[in-house]
């Protein structure tokens, strides 16, 4: 029983992880991409249809990555390359991506959907207690931490990571040195966009594999709000939906236990305290200070 | 005056007729410019009259309109800072382009080769920071650090590319004396070692000290040619500027007033993680007198003003005095009706609202304190009022403008500070306090500027200027303070201070109270 809850609570984090991990990197190079929700909600449809079609989880997958990337290069062009105004122009790619995915996903509503086979380990799968915790889960979970070690160690132990900081940091100042600051970014943007994209397979091959209208619920967003209370650090955006992951899976076990709370607040605590943990832990102003990119959401036009 | 070309092997850069045009400004017009190797070559002008422009174009952050660039006698296209890196052209900008999010070590090991280890950059920037005696902490956050280290870290950086040519943009304009004497140490050491050097400065003094040859342009066009070795700093002033520069001249002696402003004791925690703390400054300004506060920027001049100006208010209402009246806890507006006037030292967002009029802007910093001329019955502008004030002060100080009642942004640096100050001086305060007066004015409308604020004295008010330019304090204060890291000199007489003291101060040789007595004797 108990393993089963914490199983259930890291199946309802690795997208919000998978999700924000991708932001947190384009973000980290200066681009705020409000998109995200629609981005994971293309990457959804697209996993699903796939899958459906191919019978293989695994190339709804790839397709979801490549869908989600491609959504956020019509962000980096139009933002970018065009200059148009960051905040505007990712509301619209979310708005853009809910309305398309639901024309897309028409057909798919209320097919039986293609689910990921989890992993079967011999003996260690079976261990007691902790093996299917472990050894037995779905295969993106695993994915989704070794993304977070790869984020978090390519940001801050690599000569690129340093570079693409630096971009986040200081635009003008990156370009007098001779970075390519608008190529780098695009590729953060598509780095971000293939993680939305993920993420979004993730709920519709893993989480319900199913299709429904907007299945994302929401969860761009609470991806976009987990990086800037996680003060762009990878590991706190793990803690952060981890935690949000167990208030949520928490409040649903309080409500069928029937404890007499009314259930809308129940329903709203895994926001509350997910706020609230990381306001607590980012309520040193100095290190958020020296972790927000400064040029975060500003265009970059070099003079020429 | 023009010297002859050198033999062309030996030349490293040569600039035949490069052109820039924003809009219908020839920001650099025609310019040739040609550097030998292992040569220290100045490039002078005003402010406007189109060095960095030129420079940005050898650096390949700008795109020439026309012209053309020789590097080694060949032809060579900079299309960018990457470019200009690969030919071994380095530079060193004048507005810092630093990471402040990053440690010193980071920033260096951005502009290195890629193939560098990064974990040794710390070990080789703290190497050759030694050496070059400018050391620095590669494990510190920039954003801590004061705008005198900065410019370490970019001339470090610069020198661990090894390039041919390095370009430095006014380096020493944030250095004290004694750190700008160990940048012309290692800057010989280069020549030596065959490198060559653009000079950018207005410090004609350094100038004739370091340069072997000097360009000198004036409105976006080369002027002349000339070794400055053989000049005098009026000589190059008049090149520069086209006509004779007045000084401003101190006609009489202060004659010491009763106090009009008083500083007692005030302490400040540091507002932010990047900012100064001020600690326990004393300080009394008596009409009559210019007090000067002479330091290296960012060591707590910013925190002070704010203190003064009332945009920081502090824990007690008598750490300051304007005219008798404690005023500590008052906020700005209670501090200018007391007399007092205040020029930030950040022009456009700061002490003008940049796409705001002229008048507009007067009115806005003087809708309290004069607010029977300006504002009528239920609120309403006077504008005719307010018009002829604004023509008033344009008239006072000089503004020159192309329109008749112009954006604040639309006018150049030293029109605008002139207008600004003129705003000010239009009141007849008792107490001045200016932050940078003359930062980033040519040179006619700084003389302009200084001889004003000595006017006011001797008209019986108390004048306190921040600048970081000594020459400026050394011209207008009847005695001058040091600021070093947050901490107030007892402000030293104009007759007992020298260059090489204020240097220490600056520095923090002694931090806070000289005994001017004891070093007499």
């Amino acid at each position: 029983m108990f393993e089963g809850i914490l199983i259930t609570i890291a199946t309802a984090a690795t997208p919000l992880l998978i999700a924000s991990v991708g932001e947190l990197v384009v973000e980290r190079s200066g681009v705020l991409n409000l998109g995200v929700e629609g981005m994971m909600v293309m990457g959804a449809v697209t996993g699903f249809g796939v899958a459906l079609a191919t019978g293989s989880p695994w190339l709804g997958v790839l397709a979801a990555i490549i869908v989600g990337a491609l959504f956020s290069l019509l962000f980096g062009f139009l933002t970018l390359t065009l200059v148009t105004n960051q905040v505007a122009t990712g509301l619209a790619l979310t708005l853009l991506g809910l309305g398309l995915s639901g024309m897309l996903g028409e057909s798919f509503v209320g097919q039986p959907g293609v689910k990921m086979d989890y992993i079967y380990i011999p003996v260690l799968t079976d261990l007691p207690l902790v093996g299917k915790l472990f050894f037995g889960q779905d295969p993106l979970f695993y994915v989704s931490l070794l993304l977070t070690a790869g984020v978090a160690y390519f940001l801050f132990r690599t000569r690129a990571g340093l570079t693409l900081r630096s971009i986040g940091d200081n635009h003008t100042s990156a370009h007098a040195l001779g970075i390519n600051v608008i190529g780098i970014r695009y590729l953060a943007v598509m780095f971000g966009g293939a993680c939305a994209g993920l993420a979004g397979a993730y709920l519709s091959l893993v989480y319900t594999p199913q299709w429904i209208e907007n299945m994302t619920a929401g969860r761009g967003w609470i991806a976009l709000a987990l990086v800037v209370f996680a003060s762009w650090r990878p590991w706190r955006v793990l803690a952060g939906a981890y935690l949000f992951g167990a208030v949520s899976i928490g409040q649903l076990h309080a409500q069928a236990l029937g404890i007499g709370v009314p259930s809308q607040l129940l329903s709203s605590l895994p926001y509350l305290a997910t706020i609230v943990v990381l306001v607590l832990i980012s309520r040193n102003r100095r290190l958020t200070m020296v972790n927000t990119p400064a040029s975060l959401g500003r265009p970059f036009v070099p003079d020429r | 005056m023009d010297t002859t070309p050198l033999a062309n092997g030996r030349n490293l850069l040569e600039v035949r007729g490069l052109t820039k045009i924003f809009g219908t400004l020839k920001a650099c017009d025609q310019v040739d410019l040609t550097i030998a190797k292992g040569e220290i070559h100045a490039l002078l002008g005003e402010n406007g009259a189109g060095k960095s422009t030129l420079v940005k174009m050898l650096f390949g952050s700008l795109e020439p309109n026309a012209g053309e660039i020789h590097w080694n006698g060949q032809p060579a296209r900079i299309t960018s800072p990457g470019v200009a890196k690969k030919l071994g052209i380095g530079m060193v900008f004048q507005h810092f382009s630093l990471f402040e999010a990053l440690t010193a070590a980071e920033n260096i090991a951005l502009s290195l080769a890629d193939d560098t280890p990064i974990s040794t950059i710390a070990a080789k920037a703290r190497a050759l920071s030694y050496s070059y005696g400018l050391p620095l902490d590669p494990e510190s956050l920039v954003g801590d650090l004061s705008v005198g280290e900065r410019q370490r870290i970019e001339i470090i950086r610069c020198l661990l590319q090894t390039p041919d040519l390095i370009i430095l943009d006014e380096p020493t304009s944030v250095l004290t004396p004694q750190e700008a004497d160990k940048l012309f140490e290692t800057l010989e050491r280069l020549r030596a070692e065959g490198k060559s050097i653009l000079y950018i400065s207005h410090r004609l003094d350094e100038v004739r000290r370091l340069c072997d040859s000097a360009t000198i342009m004036r409105h976006g066009k080369v002027v002349g040619h000339c070794n400055p070795r053989l000049e005098t700093p009026s000589s190059l002033a008049r090149m520069m500027v086209g006509t004779e520069v007045k000084n401003a001249e101190r006609t009489t002696a202060a004659v010491r007033g009763e106090e009009l402003l008083s500083i007692c004791g005030m302490s400040r925690k540091p507002a932010g993680p990047f900012s100064m703390p001020l600690k326990n400054i004393w300080l009394s300004v008596a009409g009559g007198e210019v007090i000067g506060i002479a330091g290296v920027a960012g060591n707590g001049q910013g925190e002070l003003f704010e203190a003064i100006s009332g945009e920081a208010l502090q824990e007690s209402a008598d750490a300051i005095r304007i005219r008798g009246k404690s005023a500590g806890r008052m906020g700005i507006s209670a501090r200018r009706l007391l007399g007092a006037a205040f020029v930030p030292e950040e022009r456009l967002g700061h002490g003008a609202a940049p796409r705001m009029r002229l008048s507009e802007n007067l009115l806005l910093s003087r809708h309290t304190t004069d607010g029977k001329v300006f504002v009528g019955t239920g609120g309403m502008v006077k504008s005719g009022a307010i018009q002829k004030a604004a023509q008033r002060i344009i008239t006072a100080m000089d503004v020159r403008k192309s329109a008749p009642d112009p954006e604040a942004a639309a006018l150049s640096g030293g029109n605008l500070q002139k207008f600004i100050i003129g705003r000010e001086l239009d009141r007849n305060p008792a107490v001045m306090v200016v932050n940078q007066p003359t930062w980033g004015v040519d040179a006619g409308a700084a003389a302009r500027i200084r001889q004003a604020l000595i006017e006011l004295a001797r008209a019986g008010s108390a004048v306190l200027v921040i600048s970081q330019d000594l020459d400026e304090l050394f011209e207008i204060s009847d005695s001058i303070a040091v600021m070093h890291n947050g901490e107030l000199s007892k402000p030293i007489p104009i007759a007992e201070a020298t260059l090489e003291r204020i240097g220490l101060l600056m520095g923090g040789a002694e931090p806070g109270h000289l005994d001017p007595a004891k070093e007499v004797a």
